[in-house]
């Protein structure tokens, strides 16, 4: 593995010889816990290991709720009431893993708007980043197939929306919804699939984890300052970095504890409060609930599918110049998609060469309306069809779009930015008295 | 033997190809299969045909049955109801046209060209049977509910009027209507 220069593994005794020369694992478990990381990293580095957490706390979990579940139209309602009152701990564990579909949430959120602030996403980092835009849509995949298991309206409704947005496909839309449900509507057949992808998807959700790991390995982390690790010698990284173990694992461990406390608190005495009572009523695929809303973590996105009606002026143009194939519905539907794929294409898109947003005075104003933007879109998402939310979600719906394909391709041109240092410790040693081993706070970063 | 100095095709160029070829077929064969089990299955696709017993409904009011996995509405419209459908100038609606699976697809959506008609009431518009499911994203929308006096869309917000078509909202065409007819004066068959 190329990356920072540092000591790799030497095998000791003569066992470790033995297994080393055979399989190397050690070695390789030494190189990835012991990776020189960058000594600057501040709070916001920690949600990795939150979701790495999540990951293994929702397959734990999980597999022991299957024990219990039964995937059938007939019982799977009664079999989520089974667990909640009969097995065992069951409740517990049901409410951790609902709620920790949300922490999961929380977290890749935060993630990702460190990696849009501190330019993580920028040369070297695009695979790392593009992975981890692959690991956001599983995610969401999963999380949507996991709403549907508990067969409670919201369950069946939610199913019937988003599989309907497939429908919404030109030409082959309608077989494309039909294979996917494996029915007319959904169904029994609907769920026994959802279930087992639902099964299935965690598992290249994990494999995908360590990908994504390899590649920012090779690059190194990035840091508040966007300024790159020396690599010119051994000796010179060391000034810039401390070994991932243990500084920085006990580090993400205290966040991971402060994090838990909370969640812990949600699931202990409000754990239905992120859910919909909606979803205590069995499916029922005659009645509509008054209200559909998605999961909270689903609304920003489901905020900017509802944007799109016939009225608006880029939906009339594109119907007319598709000849009517591309209409409202799948208008949404393409805004929705194209939402995250702009996302996706932020290192191609953004033009400056300075990484770091602390060193862009322009940008953090952008930046902090696209973080005021998700909250707004997260509201509107969750309001009824109708004014004012109509306007602002199409407002909210183009500035997200205006700030990945105008705003970061022009603010590199048009930016001035502030002077970076030139390396990690010398950023390092305006933030921390000299000799007193950096735990004394000189001056506290903004961020 | 050596081929290396043919400039042209070699005996080690086709295995390469007929191998790749070959190999790309059993893969696609393999994987078939694999798709094509998740396509509705035979009990699913022998669901056809029901019948309904329509005698009980009352002029204004409405009854929902489930056919194909679906909600289908089947309502006795009043007088008014129908007046209401008829007053509208058709080429002003977002869909113009009828979505009706019983008549040709390119006919406009009139009031009439939306009823099923009763045996022994040619011409009368009392009965409407359509499908009650949103054109927009597969909601049921719910009866005497929206701005048009037909049916509304709780989802996003979709109005219907009185012959169940569209009039506002995202949903892009009129709720169609199955193939259905009456068996007898108090039987509708539907598919």
């Amino acid at each position: 593995m190329a990356g920072i220069p540092h000591d790799h593994y030497t095998p000791k005794s003569g066992g470790e010889r033995w297994l080393h020369k055979r399989l190397p694992v050690v070695g390789l478990l030494y190189d990835t816990i012991m990776i020189p990381t960058p000594k600057n990293l501040n709070w916001m580095w920690i949600w990795g290991i939150v979701l790495t957490f999540t990951l293994v706390l929702q397959i734990v979990t999980g597999v022991v709720l299957v024990m219990h579940y039964i995937p059938s139209t007939e019982q799977a309602f009664a079999s989520v009431e089974h667990i909640m009152r009969d097995v065992n701990g069951g409740f517990m564990l049901r409410y951790m893993h609902a709620n920790g579909a949300s922490l999961f949430f929380v977290a890749v959120y935060a993630h990702i708007f460190r990696n849009l602030y501190y330019g993580s996403y920028k040369e070297p980092r695009e695979v790392t980043w593009i992975i981890g835009i692959l690991m956001y849509l599983l995610m969401m995949g999963t999380a949507f197939m996991g709403y549907v298991l508990p067969w409670g309206q919201m369950s069946f409704w939610g199913a019937t929306v988003i599989t309907g947005l497939f429908g919404a496909i030109p030409f082959v839309g309608e077989p494309l919804q039909t294979w996917l449900l494996g029915g007319p509507a959904v169904g029994g057949y609907t769920l026994t699939r959802f279930f087992s992808l639902h099964y299935l998807m965690p598992m290249i959700l994990a494999g995908l984890t360590m990908v994504h790991i390899w590649a920012f390995h090779t690059t190194g982390n990035n840091n508040p300052t966007g300024v790159e690790v020396r690599r010119t010698s051994k000796e010179d990284a060391r000034k810039d970095t401390l070994p991932f173990w243990p500084y920085f694992v006990i580090k993400d461990l205290f966040a991971l504890a402060v994090i838990l406390v909370v969640f812990f608190a949600i699931v202990g005495f409000m754990p239905n409060y992120l859910g919909h009572p909606d979803n205590y009523i069995e499916a029922n695929s005659l009645s509509t609930p008054a209200h559909i809303v998605p999961e909270w973590y689903f609304l920003p996105f489901y905020a900017i599918l509802r944007a799109f009606t016939g009225d608006v002026w880029v939906v009339q143009i594109a119907s007319f110049v598709t000849g009517g194939i591309v209409d409202a519905k799948f208008f949404g539907v393409l805004a929705m998609f194209g939402a995250i794929i702009v996302m996706a294409l932020a290192p191609w898109l953004d033009t400056s060469s300075v990484r770091s947003g602390r060193y862009r005075p322009m940008f953090k104003w952008w930046f902090a309306l696209l973080v005021v933007d998700f909250f707004v879109l997260m509201w509107v998402g969750a309001m009824p069809a109708e004014e004012p939310y109509a306007t602002i979600s199409l407002i909210a719906s183009a500035y997200w779009f205006g700030y990945f394909l105008v705003v970061l391709p022009l603010l590199g041109v048009f930016e001035k930015p502030l002077p970076q240092p030139g390396t990690i410790e010398e950023d390092y040693a305006t933030h921390y008295a000299p000799n007193t081993g950096g735990t004394t706070t000189v001056v506290n970063p903004a961020e | 033997m050596s081929h290396a100095d043919d400039p042209t095709g070699t005996r080690r160029d086709f295995l390469f190809y007929a191998t790749a070829g070959a190999g790309t077929v059993v893969a696609g064969a393999a994987v078939w299969p694999l798709v094509n089990q998740m396509n509705p299955t035979a009990d699913v696709q022998a669901l056809s045909s029901i019948r309904v017993d329509v005698g009980g409904v009352q002029p204004g009011t409405q009854l929902t049955v489930q056919w194909l996995g679906k909600p289908v509405f089947i309502r006795r419209r009043t007088a008014e109801e129908i007046e209401e459908a008829n007053a509208v100038d058709v080429s002003t609606l977002p869909d113009p046209l009828a979505r009706n699976a019983n008549i040709d697809g390119e006919a406009p959506a009139t009031d009439p060209n939306r009823a099923l008609a009763a045996p022994g009431a040619e011409g009368s518009e009392e009965w409407l049977v359509m499908m009650g499911v949103c054109t927009h994203l597969g909601c049921v929308p719910l009866g005497n509910a929206g701005d048009f006096d037909g049916w509304f869309c709780p989802c996003h917000g979709s109005h219907y009027d009185t012959a169940g078509r569209i009039r506002r909202g995202p949903a892009p065409e009129n709720l169609p209507i199955p193939v259905a007819e009456f068996a007898d004066e108090s039987t509708i068959v539907l598919g």
